[in-house]
């Protein structure tokens, strides 16, 4: 019964649009519309403004230096040469030592990677305590760090070196470590409390029914549910560590200093000749490590953000 | 003390300034499914987390089988809970979710096998046992959200709005599935709704709530017969009971309710005390209890506004004494707009309410 009734009424239909020989189906939309012609005219011109610069910068890297002297710095490299990028990881020199920038990438590494992961650990714990087990004082507690985040770094950075000269660790890696550390708190931990806020507070309750603790409670149930959150996180930590130049320089010594420093000192070293190559490799040897956790975790990303930060 | 399964004594809860519970007293007994019925914001939902554990409460005590469970953890006080959004883990599979408390509790493998498997068998889902939550259909989330509580082997089962996020067509399924369930395990079940369905049809006994008080706590024929105040009468009953405003008069004798001049004889209503002559009243008829077109002690003459037919069912609405009200009828008798008919109200199962205390008398 009900299937002639819609088979009727398909008849029905298709004999209608028969009758009217106007518009029908999709609508056309053409291509070269004034609309499209802004919005794709706005978007590339955006693209180009931002990409041009690295363009520079490769094209740069690759020219030897007397082919830099004609001066016109769009044209492609007519020679192509590694030698600058070479020089600028092993052999550029920094005041006394001429081991290029390899030494400070290895610092880095050995400064990114501890803040990163001691910092992620903390401020998880800290948000999911802050959004799930209401404490006594958890809001006076929230409120301090985040007023915390809003005092200017110049600020604290002669207490903190007394602090730190106090405790023995002035001049040291694990100084450092700790007080990037310590800065990535207030961020971190308003990002976890905002995404933990935002997951079903009912999953909690079902846990504790359960009969899960604390820690139970964060590892098998909110961590696996957690990962673009910590994607956000660990690119917000790795890309700021990395980039840091402030702390680097005035919470570390020479033999220390992470590769933003040591950038620093190979461009602006003024002995001999401006080597513009070797410099231009050296700031993409030392960008390439952000530029690639975008690359890769991008996607993640930009889900974390909107998963975290709407809410809350 | 007696057979009560769960027992509330006294128990206050305030978050600050605001109160949302107070003093408030409830014995659920052994095997009993008893249903808080209530409009969102009436503390059902608050007196059934405090029961849970998952609230620490302000003052007062709460007994689990004849246990003061009032500062235990969730775990420890024998409870299951299925909640509105069934708050299954995503990253675990039903297996998983229905092991999660046993294993949390290092209860030997085998054992836990044993309660799954019976969990799944009597919930019918043990096809689903390696799926992921999201592979799972509203319906059969909740049934395995129930199955968390059922391994849990517990006495008391509280339920949180559990079917408020399915489509009507599941939500009936599942609560006549809720239903057999309480039959064949006969443990004690709290059931929190808003909807008065779902409390009329599972329910041993209802306690209506509003602003954190209980306002009657009855078997459900009870609630809908004699609701003790008019809340209750106004929140119970799809569409509404019917109202009116109006005055005790004494004519001659015999008890009359005078609204806007018409006169509606109380000889068959049981009065719990006398009704004296010039006490402002509020007159409840439910539709169902007004007869049309039917020989009665008392007609009064009505003019046919809107028919709603319902299938089963046909609803009047009309004027009477100046006032729409509404008149369930078979479905099968029908009366179009404008058809003059004759209403007579069956006074033995009306309300009668004091307008100033809007108590039963």
């Amino acid at each position: 019964m009900a299937d002639t009734v819609t088979l009727k009424g398909q008849a029905a239909h298709a004999a209608a649009s028969r009758l009217t020989p106007g518009p029908q189906g999709k609508k056309p939309r053409p291509m070269f519309s004034p609309r499209n012609i802004m919005v794709y005219g706005a978007l590339i011109f955006a693209a180009a403004y931002y990409l041009l610069p690295l363009y520079v910068m490769v094209v740069t890297s690759l020219k030897g230096m007397p082919e830099i002297r004609l001066g016109n710095i769009f044209s492609p490299p007519l020679e192509i040469t590694f030698e600058p990028w070479v020089k600028a990881w092993s052999s550029a020199c920094t005041g006394l030592n001429c081991d290029g920038l390899s030494r400070g990438f290895w610092n880095s590494v050995r400064i990114t990677i501890p803040s990163t992961i001691v910092s992620i650990a903390i401020a998880s714990v800290n948000g999911y305590a802050l959004a799930n087990w209401r404490f006594k004082g958890a809001d006076l507690f929230f409120t301090i760090l985040i007023v915390g985040a809003f005092i200017p770094y110049q600020v604290m950075i002669y207490p903190i070196v007394i602090v730190l000269r106090e405790m023995g660790l002035y001049g040291s890696l694990t100084g450092l470590i700790i007080v990037h550390t310590i800065f990535g708190m207030p961020i971190l931990t308003l990002l976890f409390r905002n995404y933990f806020t935002s997951l079903p507070e009912e999953l909690f309750k079902a846990a504790r029914v359960d009969g899960a603790g604390f820690w139970t409670i964060y590892f098998k149930i909110m961590l696996p549910m957690s990962l673009p959150i910590f994607v956000v996180a660990m690119i917000l930590q790795v890309t700021g560590i990395w980039n840091d130049f402030l702390f680097g320089v005035v919470f570390t010594r020479p033999e220390y200093y992470p590769m933003t420093v040591q950038l620093n000192n190979i461009v602006n070293s003024v002995q001999g000749v401006k080597e513009y190559n070797v410099n231009m490799a050296a700031t993409i040897l030392t960008g390439a490590v952000p530029l690639i956790v975008y690359f890769v975790s991008g996607r993640l990303f930009v889900r974390g953000i909107a998963a975290g930060a709407v809410k809350g | 003390m007696n057979n009560n399964s769960v027992s509330v004594r006294d128990l206050s809860l305030s978050f600050g300034a605001v109160t949302v519970l107070e003093t408030l007293n409830l014995d659920i007994k052994d095997g009993e499914f008893l249903v808080l019925l209530g409009s969102s914001g009436c503390g059902k939902s608050t007196l059934l987390n405090c029961i849970a554990g998952l609230l620490d409460v302000s003052d007062g005590q709460i007994f689990i089988k004849d246990r003061n469970v009032t500062w235990e953890e969730p775990k420890d006080r024998g409870i299951g809970m299925v909640f509105q959004s069934y708050a299954l883990y995503p990253q675990m599979t039903v297996e998983g979710n229905l092991s999660f408390g046993l294993k949390v509790a290092k209860l030997p493998q085998a054992e836990i096998d044993k309660r799954v498997a019976r969990a799944a068998e009597i919930l019918q889902i043990q096809p689903l046992l390696k799926r992921k939550p999201s592979e799972l259909s509203g319906g059969q989330r909740q049934r395995v959200a129930i199955g968390r509580a059922l391994v849990r082997d517990v006495d008391v089962f509280l339920f949180d709005e559990p079917l408020s996020n399915l489509d009507a067509k599941l939500r009936s399924e599942l609560r006549v599935e809720i239903k057999r369930l309480h039959q064949s395990l006969k443990n004690t079940m709290i059931y929190v709704t808003h909807d008065q369905i779902e409390a009329l049809t599972l329910a041993d006994r209802i306690a209506v709530m509003k602003s954190g008080v209980i306002q009657q706590l009855a078997d459900p024929m009870t609630i809908y017969n004699m609701p003790e105040n008019l809340f209750v009468a106004g929140f119970i009953g799809s569409p509404s009971m019917n109202f009116f405003r109006g005055e005790i008069k004494d004519r001659g004798g015999r008890k009359v309710v005078e609204i806007n001049g018409v006169d509606f004889a109380m000889d068959a209503y049981p009065a719990r005390g006398p009704l004296e002559a010039g006490r402002k009243v509020v007159l409840g008829v439910r539709p169902e209890h007004v007869k049309v077109d039917e020989p009665g002690a008392e007609i009064h003459d009505a003019v046919v506004d809107i028919e709603e037919p319902m299938g089963a069912d046909n609803l009047l609405w009309l004027k009477l004494a100046g006032q729409t009200i509404s008149v369930r009828i078979a479905g099968s008798r029908r009366y179009a707009p404008g058809k003059a008919l004759q209403l007579s109200f069956d006074m033995s199962m009306a309300s009668v309410f004091d307008a100033v205390t809007e108590n039963r008398i």
